[in-house]
């Protein structure tokens, strides 16, 4: 008797979960069949951002930016008559979400896409924009092959990024610890599970050796690893002029913090995956001291572009703007640009207009659009200085 | 030379982190036979409450520590209650997939309740000081944790060698039927394995976030995999061995990466499984007990 009285239960338990996952999917359809229904009074712009994960401080910091812009916009009487609506959505810093979010999203009619943050998760997206024609902006992806296909050396057709890519920032690295820090030897400790990072050490080390400088060691890590003591301190023994540490900054800052532990004094340099309030919490002050990377802007810039941007952005969210807010709030920009001049909120049109832009003035630099959608523009050298980030130089291309 | 020596501190520290966790596995295997693939998420668990400890209720951090060891003392033995002891009569398999299960929950439900992003360790709760021996930079984070987990070997080598409760474990360990002919409440016995497994775990969490400066959700299943491969490393169910395991463990991984690639290191850590399994099964401490007919 007992048994079967057990077998009941299990029974009843199993068919309330059944239930419990069919109403939660349930659920989930109606709210897409909603947002359909208003969309002749908007024009609905998706936010495919990482606002967990790895990554979390990029996109979080990127949706704050595309946010304020969307709300200056939308206040100065929107795009072609109509208000922007943003959609936004967290890919949790994952390519196969990023690729379902993007579904999402083209379900939801939107004109266009803006992020993920990173090129591997852009990459996850961008199968269903293409199919779908819908462009995506990406407001900080700065892998090569991210508008370009590797294999046939064609741009795709409606990504579009307005960052600039790997290929200059590893060499306006290269360039800077050759030339400004004269060093003579480095050692390069890169994130290898990343396309991004194994791109930015490849043009560090292509331009460090043409100016000259030897590159001791390529050492690696890996997404995740916290310990890295045990290279440090062969790389510590090496005793290199320059240390070139790309990757994102979750490993970045513990990296650099046993870094200094370990006593380790030369100067180090990243890219624009440092860019993270995280760095000083995890790291503290001291540690970042003589510590460089390359980014999109500086907030200290004196142009009043600029100081408008930061303005309004301090105002809204009580915080500094980082490079990736400034690259939302640009990509948002961009793309009303690209609607203006389409005439139309059609993605098969923005799309085209968005490839034809000249001279677009943005927070993050001036910049017109190439045949490869890449933008042409200035790269800055960030210093941390006591937990600051200072603007070191400026170097246009 | 002096490389070689700053390694091995590298390693020592490491290896301590390893073996705290390798005796909870260890100690659970011993006395009911079950590998719980939970362990390292308690030591997750651990190393959060001593983030809140620090940070909400203020604490330092050796207050931070016995916080989190009883928080973890009393999560491990409500684990075993729920969740080990029903299948206690069932096939081996069942409690193994049961104790994944507990895995995955455990990080879920950290995940679902604070958010997937990285916690930090305030600074303050350890400022740091360097100590300059002979070139060697030794921290007094690496001296931390290495005296904390020799100190907490000792306690526990302590309680299982001259208390009547050690002595009920490894009677329990032994023959876990002819114990409850001696009138050992096997349940009382296991419940308090699990507590002191679940306890160094926590410690050893608490010392991942100060080591490392932060705890994350998903930040006990690589240790925890690591920590099992030095429990086997040492014979798994013999205390001793989980400990020189883990220590074998963080100074093989160190070594690899420091003189060899360090991409290999954890393919070096589980490729150790694989040999030692193959040579010698029982581990490194194990004795070969054959059937008796």
């Amino acid at each position: 008797m007992k048994k079967n009285n057990r077998k009941k239960i299990a029974a009843l338990v199993i068919m309330v979960f059944m239930l419990a996952i069919v109403a939660g999917c349930g659920g989930g359809a109606a709210d897409n069949g909603d947002k359909a229904g208003d969309k002749t009074e908007t024009i609905n712009v998706g936010l495919n951002v990482e606002l967990s994960g790895g990554v979390a401080s990029y996109g979080t910091n990127a949706r704050d930016g595309a946010l304020l812009a969307i709300e200056q916009i939308n206040a100065e009487g929107g795009v072609l008559g109509m208000q922007l609506k943003p959609i936004v959505r967290d890919c949790k810093s994952i390519a196969d979400e990023a690729m379902s979010v993007s579904a999402a999203l083209v379900n939801e009619k939107i004109v266009a896409q803006i992020g993920p943050l990173t090129s591997g998760n852009v990459a996850g997206s961008t199968p269903i924009m293409m199919e779908n024609h819908i462009p995506l902006i990406a407001p900080a992806a700065t892998a090569v092959n991210v508008t370009v296909d590797e294999k046939t050396g064609k741009t795709n057709e409606y990504i579009f990024r307005v960052c600039f890519i790997d290929p200059f920032q590893g060499t306006l690295m290269a360039q800077f610890a050759a030339e400004n820090m004269e060093a003579k030897t480095a050692v390069i400790y890169g994130d290898n599970s990343s396309d991004y990072a194994k791109g930015l050490a490849q043009y560090f080390e292509k331009t460090f050796v043409e100016k000259g400088g030897k590159i001791l060691a390529t050492e690696g890590y890996v997404k995740d690893d916290r310990d890295f003591r045990a290279t440090l301190t062969k790389i510590k023994g090496m005793n290199p002029d320059f240390i070139y540490v790309p990757g994102y900054y979750q490993e970045i800052a513990p990296l650099i913090k046993q870094a200094r532990e370990l006593g380790i004094t030369a100067p180090m340099g990243g890219g624009d995956g440092w860019d993270s309030p995280d760095m000083v919490s995890v790291a503290g002050n001291e540690a970042l001291n003589n510590t460089y990377f390359t980014n999109h802007y500086s907030s200290e810039d004196k142009d009043p572009n600029v100081v408008q941007f930061v303005e309004a952005y301090q105002a809204k969210y009580n915080k500094d703007p980082d490079g990736f807010a400034a690259l939302g709030y640009d990509s948002v920009k961009i793309m009303v640009l690209g609607l203006e001049e389409a005439g139309e909120a059609d993605p098969g049109k923005l799309a085209a207009a968005l490839s034809n832009i000249t001279d677009f003035v943005g927070i993050t630099g001036n910049m017109s659009i190439d045949e490869q959608h890449n933008p042409v523009k200035a790269g800055v050298i960030i210093e941390f200085k006591d937990g600051k980030q200072v603007m070191n130089t400026r170097i246009q291309p | 030379m002096l490389e070689l020596i700053q390694q091995i501190v590298n390693g020592l520290s490491l290896g301590a982190i390893y073996a705290l966790i390798a005796l909870g596995y260890t100690m659970v295997y011993g006395i009911i036979k079950l590998i719980n693939f939970a362990h390292g998420d308690i030591m997750m668990v651990g190393g959060f409450v001593g983030f809140f400890s620090l940070t909400l209720l203020g604490t330092n951090i050796l207050v931070a520590m016995l916080v989190a060891m009883l928080v973890c003392a009393i999560l491990g033995v409500l684990i075993e209650k729920i969740a080990y002891r029903p299948l206690r009569t069932s096939t081996r398999i069942a409690a193994l997939i049961t104790a994944i299960g507990v895995s995955l929950f455990l990080e879920y439900t950290t995940i679902f309740a604070l958010g997937p992003a990285q916690k930090i360790f305030p600074d303050s709760a350890f400022p740091l000081k360097a100590y300059d021996i002979a070139g060697l930079s030794i921290l007094n984070k690496d001296v931390f944790v290495v005296v904390s987990a020799v100190v907490l070997m000792l306690v526990l080598q302590y309680i299982i060698k001259w208390t009547k409760t050690g002595k009920a474990m490894r009677a329990v360990s032994l023959d876990q039927e002819a114990a409850v002919l001696m009138g050992i409440s096997v349940d009382k016995t296991i419940s308090v394995t699990f507590a002191i497994g679940s306890a160094l775990a926590a410690a050893a969490g608490v010392m991942y976030g100060v080591y490392y400066s932060t705890v994350n959700p998903l930040m006990g299943i690589i240790p925890g995999l690591k920590a099992f491969v030095a429990a086997v490393l040492g014979g798994i169910g013999i205390v001793p061995g989980a400990m020189v395991g883990g220590f074998v463990i963080g100074l093989l991984e160190t070594m690899v990466s420091g003189y060899g690639n360090s991409l290999y290191r954890d393919a070096v850590a589980f490729g150790v499984l694989i040999l030692i399994l193959l040579i010698k099964p029982t581990g490194l401490f194990g004795k070969d007990t054959g059937e008796k007919v």
